[in-house]
Formats: structure tokens, sequence, C-alpha cells
């Protein structure tokens, strides 16, 4: 669980990225952060794994305030994926790249190896395991960096910007990913201005402009609601837009999930056979 | 990061900014000639004290301040390295005189840290690539040149972010004795160096789609002109050159140790 109290950022060439936010994610939740540049979503993630402490107000993950205790511990239950996975591969193949943090955590020789394993076969990467992670593609070496993080396991999960640079099928893939840890009641939190990915995942959703979270709540009020999206330079997800023009023709305007539009263009189209 | 931090130019006016890139870079020349024909702690330390009027007049103390405080850690290297071959060819005693050459050769660092500072904080890097091209320096020389020194603030906003990244990885870089900490830089260093050499090369195939080097003789909006001020400088610069040579040459400048045995 992370509890973010009334905290306020300032970076130390003065910028004021964080004021005044106060939420709370529960364990097992899904929430997107959106917003558009500059509205301080990274800024506000880098406080649920300690990278950066708040100049006012406090951060609690699981009942430890992050100022007390250091990021690599923090980082043992945050798992944070950074959003260019160039920024953190170094190694000289995959497996070692996966099994830095495995060492830096402290496991054992032979956990390590199984659990280098079991995140190459997660994601698809077992081929790659000897390969030199520069010479992967651009979607691999992020899954590379994804693998790296999962490996140890975190109860939570922080993906900034996890679509970017991805096809539309890798999009899917990670969909399903995101699915199947939430599963396993894995907190996870994503950092993002993907529209139409966030309609289809349909997770809590956080509003950030300028500093300060402008709405929380449900994917399907959130994303249907042009005042709001427009306050935080968002537009409608695509279905959203279709139903929101044809609103006067009586159909409902809360609607982003593909299925529940098919359901409900199925019966317009049955009454009125024209 | 710090170190970076004493080299970013700001844009702001005073007099040291508005002089001429060149009679500035000669200066900062001038000051290494003689910062490194000298061995003793004296003449070095009128040199770290003549660069202060500028700094003042310039208004980038803070800034300066920072860049020294940067190097403070390669100066203690500096000086521990000196120190302990000093230490060990003496015959394990310590002797004053090699404390005070092991500080003096810290103190030249210092110095030669101190005016690239200076003439980094107070000189744009357009400005510095006009002075390159107008002293003849082929375009490509001073292109590569201007181009790194704009890259060096990006970069270490890129150092903090690959940082931040390991960090969250549960690297801790303060860990560990000096070799185990230096090792801890390795995961920091290498993307650093791979994704600083991709965007050489997205620069260099982005530059060359829009026509980079087409025309061969290239012409200027602005022309650099030497003012009073500049020529103020030049006598500065050629003034201490003088003395530093001539001390040199004539003067045969005591220790620190010395002048104290002289006193007691």
């Amino acid at each position: 669980m992370i509890e973010v109290q009334d905290v306020y950022f300032t970076y130390p060439n003065g910028v004021e990225a964080l004021k005044g936010i106060s939420l709370t994610v529960k364990k097992g939740e899904f929430v997107a952060i959106m917003g558009q540049n500059g509205a301080g979503k990274t800024t506000l993630v880098k406080h649920f794994n300690g990278l950066l402490k708040p100049s006012k107000g406090r951060v609690l993950v699981d009942g430890t305030e992050t100022t007390k205790v250091s990021v690599a511990t923090l980082a043992r239950n945050v798992g944070f994926v950074f959003q260019n996975p160039d920024h953190q591969l170094f190694s000289e193949t995959v497996e070692q790249e996966i099994s830095f943090a495995l060492k830096n955590f402290g496991f054992k020789e032979n956990v390590i190896e199984k659990r280098v394993t079991w995140a190459l076969n997660l994601l698809g990467l077992t081929q790659y395991e000897k390969t030199s992670p520069f010479m992967l593609s651009g979607g691999e070496r992020k899954r590379v960096a994804l693998a790296s993080i999962l490996a140890w396991d975190p109860t939570t999960l922080i993906l900034d910007e996890p679509t970017i640079g991805q096809d539309h099928q890798q999009k899917e893939k990670l969909r399903q990913f995101i699915l199947q840890m939430q599963t396993q009641e894995k907190t996870i939190i994503i950092v993002t201005h993907d529209v139409e990915f966030v309609a289809e995942c349909n997770p809590r959703i956080m509003l950030m402009r300028d500093g300060k979270i402008v709405a929380d709540g449900e994917g399907k009020e959130i994303l249907t609601n042009p005042e709001v999206l427009s306050e935080a330079s968002i537009v409608l997800p695509q279905i959203a837009e279709i139903f929101m023009q044809l609103s006067d023709t009586g159909l409902p305007r809360n609607v982003i999930d593909i299925y529940k539009a098919r359901e409900i263009l199925l019966k317009t189209l049955e009454k009125n056979p024209k | 990061m710090s170190v970076f931090d004493g080299l970013k130019f700001r844009k702001v006016y005073s007099p040291i900014h508005n002089l001429d890139p060149r009679i500035k870079f000669v200066y900062v020349c001038v000051i290494f000639v003689a910062a490194i024909i000298f061995g003793e702690i004296l003449p070095l330390a009128a040199l770290f004290m003549i660069q202060v009027p500028f700094v003042v007049l310039a208004g980038v103390k803070r800034e300066w301040l920072r860049s020294l405080r940067g190097a403070v850690f390669l100066a203690a290297i500096i000086f521990l390295t000196n120190f302990i071959v000093s230490f060990i060819t003496a015959g394990y005693t310590v002797i004053a005189g090699n404390v005070e050459s092991a500080a003096a050769l810290t103190l030249r660092f210092v110095v030669l840290v101190e005016s690239f500072s200076v003439f980094f904080l107070t000189t744009s890097p357009d400005h510095l690539g006009l002075a390159l091209e107008q002293t003849h320096v082929p375009y490509e020389f001073s292109f590569a040149f201007t181009t790194a020194v704009r890259f060096v603030p990006v970069l270490a906003e890129e150092a903090q972010t690959i940082m931040d990244a390991q960090k969250a990885r549960g690297l801790e870089l303060e860990k560990g004795n000096l070799l185990k900490r230096i090792r801890n830089y390795i995961p920091v260093l290498i993307p650093l160096i791979v994704s600083a050499i991709r965007r050489s090369l997205e620069l260099a195939e982005a530059m060359e789609s829009r026509a980079w080097g087409a025309t061969k003789k290239r012409t200027n909006l602005y022309v650099l002109k030497m003012r009073r001020g500049d020529f103020v400088l030049m006598g500065i610069t050629i003034g201490i050159l003088a003395a530093a040579i001539l001390t040199r040459l004539y003067v045969t400048i005591p220790t620190l140790t010395q002048l104290l045995e002289g006193v007691f």
C-alpha cells in the first residue's frame, strides 16, 4: 500500500513539480497516472520507491516512511521500470542483465539462476539468454528491462510509459501481462499518455496537471468526461468519442470498452433494422 | 554531477561575459601555462587569487564555488598520490617540503579547474563556436567542439536518470570500499557512453539529412570585434605571461617551508 500525504516537491533548480498531492494506492490496485508532459507524473512515481524524497509531506510505502530507508530497501518491494531501457542496460548478456538486481538484493546463487530462467521465460526472451542486450531491437530491450525488474518479484510494479515505441501486438501482450499480474494481487501503477491503451485496460485513473491531481476515479467515468480530460490536455479515446457524438441519438455516453460498445450497437441495430 | 554544474553556461550580462571569447581563451591558456611552469605554492596561490576578481565581476560566484567543490574529490586523490609517492621515496618519513609540494600540485589542479570554469561559465557555446570559426579553425572541428560543450548538461541529466534507474534495481553507489565504489559506477557509465554514441550517430544522420556541409564557405550573422575591454584583458594576459616568465627565469621562489623556517 502506498500512501501519499500532502506532498510537495521542488527540484533543486527551483521548479515546483508537485503541489500538495494526497492519494492512497491499495494493495492489488491497478492505477494509471495520466497527464501532459511536465505535469509531474514521473516526479510523483519516483517518490514511491524513494528516488525522490518529498520537500514537504510524507510518503508511506507499506507503512514505512520513504525518508527513513534507502532506495534499495524500498526497491525490494517496489519495482520501477524506467521509460527508456537504454538508461539501465549495461551487461554483456541478457542473463547477466537480469541477475544484476538479484545480486544487489543478495539472493543466493542457485535462486538467482532459477529466477533468471523464470523471468526470461515469462517475457519470451529465453532464446536471447546469451545475447548482448545492445544487439536487441527496441521492443526487446524494453522487455529485458521489464524482465530484469520482475525477476525479483516485487509486490508493486511501476511502469513509466510502457507503451512508447511498442507496436500494437506488444501492447496487447503487455496488457495481458498486466492482467496476469493483477491476478497475483500485485499493485500496478502505470504512467502514460496512451489513452487507447488505458481505455482497453480500464484501471483506476488519476489525472495530473501542474503538479496536482485534478481527477481520480474509474476509467469509465474519467475517460468519458471531456471537460475533465481537456483540463489535463488529454483527448477522448476513440470509442468514447464515437459514443459522445452519438449521444443525442439516445446512446449512453460512458462507454470505453470495445465489447460493451459492440453489445450496445448491436442492440440499437436490432431495434432499427433500417 | 556538481563538476558539470560548474561548467554550465547561463545567459547573463556582465563585463566578463561580453569579452571577446578569443581573448578569454588566450587568457585561460596563459593561466594554464603559468600554472604549469610553477611548482611552488606561492605563485600558484597568486594565480588562484588573480581569478577571483573575474569571478566577482562576472557574478558567477555560486556556480564557480560549486565547480570547485566538485573538484575536491579529484584534488584529494592528487594530493594523496603525490604525498604517498613522496612519502615512500623519502624513506617513509613525513617531510614538510613533501607535504608542501603535494599541496602545490593539488593547487595547480585547482587553478586549472578554476580558470576553465571561469571561461565556460562566462562564454556561451555559440560565442565559442564563433570564436573558433573566426580564427579559421575548420568548421567541422569548431562544430564538433561546440556540440560537445552543448551536450554536457544533457549528458549530466542523463547520468542522473541512469543513476536513478540503477538505484531502482538495488544498486547502492555509496556502498563498499573505494575500489568497490568505483566499480559501482560501471552500471552507470556503460549506458551513458552507449547512449552518447547512439545520440551522436543519430545527430550526424539528422544533420546530414538537413544538408550539413552543403556550402563550402560559411558566413556569420555575428562577427567578433575587439573592444576596449578586450584590449584591457589582452594587456592583463600579456602582463601575467611576462611576469610569470620573468619570475621563473630570474627569481628563486622560496617555498612556504623555507619562509616559515626563516621566521622561526
